[in-house]
């Protein structure tokens, strides 16, 4: 029974920093910023999911104390990641369209224009009559 | 069997940090540092993970969820500032 736990330890441990090590390689290596926003998405799920599911296996098998606060953090991470990655993209976005910054070649290419003569919500201000609408009716 | 499988692990996130740094000083844009910002807050929950799991205490594990919540507050934070001009509107 501990060989068994040992190996799932060990494995997830390696599952988990070799992706961490890969979300950053990527951040390194990949050419243009929204390419770059791709690379930790995976080290932020994948790597630190498996480093916590290990703590939990590890103090489980070893001390026989059962935590949960892993799981919290994992549960935490999941929900605000995408919400930080939607943040960074807006900021980079904006400031591409301002041009306070060019865009380097990138294989994916320039975000698409937006159908008919509308534009991204992010560039707009809210229409009137919708709850997001600020202006002072 | 364990104690490398750690002691593997906590190198490949303190390399992962060591890159991250790297993007953080170099990265052309501004959009870049405050990803390089974010993933380095995530490793170095991750490292804490580690470290407690080396020392063989659970009390860590508050400074990780810690950690987690202020790194989110401040990549938001940031990326507010950085459109809007301000943070509490």
């Amino acid at each position: 029974m501990t060989v068994i736990a040992d190996a799932i330890i060990v494995a997830l441990l390696l599952l988990g920093g070799g992706f961490v090590l890969i979300g950053s390689w990527g951040l390194v290596r990949l050419p243009s910023t929204m390419e770059r926003l791709h690379g930790p998405t995976k080290a932020t799920t994948l790597g630190l999911g498996a480093l916590l599911v290990a703590s939990v296996v590890y103090f489980q098998a070893k001390l026989g104390i059962w935590t949960a606060h892993e799981l919290l953090i994992s549960l935490f991470l999941f929900i605000t990641a995408p919400i930080s990655a939607n943040m960074i993209a807006k900021v980079h976005l904006h400031r591409v369209r301002i041009g306070a910054i060019s865009e380097p070649e990138s294989i994916a290419g320039p975000p698409p224009r937006a159908s008919d003569d509308s534009d991204w919500a992010t560039f707009e201000a809210p229409a009137h009559h919708t709850p997001a609408s600020t202006a002072n009716t | 069997m364990i104690t490398v499988a750690l002691h593997v692990a906590a190198g490949c996130v303190a390399l992962a940090l060591l890159l991250n740094g790297w993007r953080l000083l170099r990265g052309p844009a501004l959009g870049d540092r405050i990803v390089a910002l974010d993933t380095m807050v995530i490793n170095a929950i991750a490292l804490i993970v580690l470290i407690g799991m080396i020392g063989g205490n659970d009390t860590y594990f508050e400074a990780a969820l810690l950690l987690a919540m202020v790194g989110f507050i401040s990549t938001i934070a940031y990326c507010k500032f950085v459109l809007r001009g301000d943070i509490v509107e």
